[in-house]
């Protein structure tokens, strides 16, 4: 059993609107207070936080750790490592890994790997269909009790509507959270950026804002039809955030997230020919970019997430259309989300939920928050450290981010995993 | 402001070191080019067509996609500048499959050759290329993908200002597939940096890609109105896939809108040029009547193709004075 004492911190936690210094008291992996010392608490342990945050543990609602399939570019142990380092106690994890994860083996072995490799926690999301060839649905109730925290289709469209019909509708009888990233397939074409002015100046193939708003606007009716609770993962459209606050105007059971490379960048960041800014869903116009923020800063858009996708090397070095989709983005969530707060787009703890308790509530973990009796998963952040992404201070496996070479503020000086030190950071935390 | 995807043409000095785009290319170089594409028109009528400015220079013809003018133009535009050609044209597998381009182009480069011609069906190819070999490595595109074809605008500039006399006040319209058309976007930057009065493209909204008013172009689907007051007609190749693609219904409804016959070019100036980058498809897109009739300058573009290529690679490897 081990006490600690975390001194002189500002605790911003958004679950229970509190943001204000304070000491925080761990006995084992519980919180056992916030605020005042608690009488006669001898701590094992005390740590002099003065002038660090101390955030919940963020959760990452959509991280490829590469494992199983493509341990070349990274893997669970790799990924949550670096996650750790980052502030990240929890990566959710799409089923799109080879082999897929539609069965409770898949997902067993999966979180038996994560607990073997004691970083942060990982959270598989279960296939929506088989495959996630959108046909024949999965065993959803089996892989929900092999720790699934939801299903989910990947980046693979479900084309056949009564197919996607059939798995909410299924989903939602053992309450099972259904993750979407509507697509229309047809629209979507071989398209790898947004249709716009960028496309017709490079004359690469487009992917139209229509293509996003066609399947959000199928999957909110059938979401309305079957009672699923559906988070849409991975939005890009300004269009999407009004469809999106409407439905949920009407009381559906929607949320949504967005990847935070979405709230930085826009088509024009692509210049020429630049791989490292292609992604899917690709990036979109400025206009959209506000629409986002304005999503997140109102609460439509809850969740923002890394959307991590290592690569290795080689992944980006082909031309455009051929290159890989996707950032590394475990180890800069954190400082580019902060870096919307300095500048005024975001209020902090709006910020901050958006990467802790609100991700936890859709997955249905009960962390994400500071009470007390809660567990112990925390990240003490000095917000105003400032340091450059480089090859080297980058600890994902994959070092694929556009951000490389830029200049951030707000670093990771500790994670906490259930009452347990997994990171400190040696400078600021002496041995 | 120089166009982010134009920097890498450069070098240091601010000299052009690969022609990729046209795109931010200032109107001198344009002009430059195109000026001693002038002195090397003469040669091809010379008992000795060759003047030494590539010799000992290795000149590679890499070409992923198939093609034979641009392919022959380039290799007889080299030899004529006394340069090693090497042509190769490979299959390539996309993606993961086989070699990579970046391997292929890095093993050639690895044998020392100088300058490298590259096409690809992949646009931004030859952008990757030019950005990952040594700095001494001179790339020229001959089409990548949709996205430029940079030497057939120029020559198609060339061929403008040859019947033309310049560009001040000239109308142009471009006709057809501009959304799949390299040659299109290269034309587009081409006649805007040399300071024509209009471009109009013309075609069904199916194949005029988003926003491309953004550069600085007029839009319209009908020829009647497209051709008022045109002095120069550029046709775009339409190809025959297209119509799997539900761009365009058929042949027939395509050439009785879009099909260049007698009856529409008389909407145009009574001297308009009519040009066309091949290969055509007769009945399709142009009537044969209006490419072999007295209007057409389709043979030119092709004969201009090699005193601007020629132009262009003594441009790159340094040799900016007239033979």
């Amino acid at each position: 059993m081990t006490k600690i004492l975390i001194r002189g911190a500002r605790v911003v936690d958004p679950a229970n609107s509190f943001d204000s210094v304070a000491d925080v008291a761990i006995d084992d992996s519980m919180i056992v207070e916030v605020g005042e010392t608690p009488q006669g608490f001898k701590a094992d342990l005390t740590i002099d936080a003065d002038k660090l945050l101390l955030l919940p543990g963020i959760i990452d609602l959509c991280a490829r750790l590469r494992e199983p399939g493509e341990e070349q570019k990274a893997t669970i142990a790799s990924e949550t490592t670096a996650a750790a380092t980052a502030g990240i106690t929890g990566l959710v994890c799409p089923p799109d890994t080879w082999p897929v994860v539609d069965t409770p083996a898949m997902a067993n072995m999966i979180r038996d790997r994560a607990d073997a490799s004691g970083q942060s926690h990982v959270y598989p999301l279960g296939a929506l269909t088989v495959g996630l060839k959108g046909e024949k649905l999965t065993d959803m109730a089996m892989l929900s009790d092999a720790g699934c925290v939801g299903v989910s289709n990947g980046l693979k469209a479900v084309s056949n509507t009564l197919v996607m019909r059939r798995a909410m509708q299924y989903a939602s009888t053992y309450e099972i959270p259904v993750f979407l990233t509507p697509q229309d397939p047809w629209l979507l074409g071989n398209g790898v950026v947004h249709e716009g002015k960028v496309s017709t100046r490079l004359g690469l193939p487009a992917i139209p804002e229509a293509a996003e708003t066609v399947g959000v606007a199928r999957d909110l009716a059938l979401i309305e039809t079957s009672g699923a609770r559906a988070h849409v993962n991975l939005i890009s459209c300004g269009r999407s955030v009004t469809m999106l606050g409407e439905a949920q105007s009407h009381n559906l059971p929607v949320s949504a997230s967005v990847a935070i490379h979405q709230l930085l960048l826009c088509e024009d960041d692509i210049g020429a020919f630049d791989t490292r800014y292609k992604v899917f869903p690709p990036l979109r116009t400025a206009i959209d970019r506000e629409a986002l923020i304005e999503g997140v800063r109102t609460g439509t858009v809850s969740v923002i997430c890394s959307d991590h996708q290592p690569h290795g090397a080689d992944a980006k070095l082909a031309p455009f259309s051929e290159a890989a989709a996707g950032i590394a983005g475990v180890d800069t969530l954190l400082a580019l989300t902060l870096s919307l707060t300095t500048n005024k787009q975001l209020p902090l703890s709006t910020a901050v939920a958006a990467l802790t308790c609100n991700p936890a509530r859709i997955i249905g973990v009960d962390r994400g928050h500071l009470s007390i009796g809660a567990i112990a998963d925390l990240c003490l952040v000095d917000p105003t450290e400032e340091w450059t992404l480089s090859e080297k201070s980058m600890q994902s496996r994959g070092q694929n981010s556009p951000f490389m070479g830029k200049q951030l503020f707000g670093k990771t000086k500790m994670t906490m995993i259930e009452g347990k030190v997994i990171y400190q950071d040696a400078a600021r935390f002496p041995a | 402001m120089v166009p982010s995807d134009s920097k890498i043409q450069f070098d240091h000095q601010g000299r052009l070191r690969h022609f990729l785009t046209i795109n931010g290319l200032p109107k001198e170089t344009l002009v430059q080019i195109l000026d001693t594409a002038e002195s090397f028109i003469s040669f091809g009528q010379r008992e000795i067509r060759k003047v030494p400015l590539l010799r000992g220079k290795t000149v590679v013809n890499l070409f992923f996609e198939p093609s034979t003018r641009t392919r022959t133009t380039f290799e007889i535009a080299a030899k004529r500048l006394s340069a090693d050609v090497i042509n190769l044209s490979a299959a390539r597998m996309s993606t993961s499959k086989g070699e990579s381009i970046l391997d292929t182009a890095r093993t050639l480069e690895a044998m020392h050759t100088d300058l490298f011609v590259v096409r690809d069906s992949a646009s931004g190819a030859s952008h990757l290329i030019a950005s990952h070999l040594p700095e001494h490595v001179r790339v020229i595109n001959a089409g990548d993908g949709r996205h430029a074809h940079p030497t057939q605008a120029m020559l198609d500039m060339f061929t403008i200002r040859r019947e033309k006399g310049g560009f001040e006040g000239l109308k142009v319209a471009i006709i057809g597939d501009v959304l799949h058309s390299r040659v299109a976007r290269s034309q587009i930057h081409a006649l805007s940096t040399l300071g024509v009065d209009e471009i109009r493209l013309i075609g069904p909204r199916t194949l005029i890609p988003t926003e491309v008013e953004a550069m600085g172009v007029n839009v319209t689907s009908n020829m009647a109105e497209g051709l008022s007051g045109i002095d120069v007609v550029m046709m775009l190749r339409l190809q025959r896939e297209r119509m799997d693609g539900q761009l365009v219904p058929s042949e027939q409804e395509y050439f009785n809108r879009y099909g260049l016959t007698d009856d529409k070019l008389s909407y145009a100036n009574p001297d308009a040029i009519v040009m066309h980058p091949g290969p055509i498809n007769r009945g399709l897109e142009i009537a044969s009547s209006v490419a072999d009739g007295d209007r057409s300058v389709i043979l030119s573009q092709v004969t201009n193709g090699i005193a601007v290529r020629m132009s262009i690679m003594a441009k790159l490897m340094g040799g900016q004075e007239d033979p």
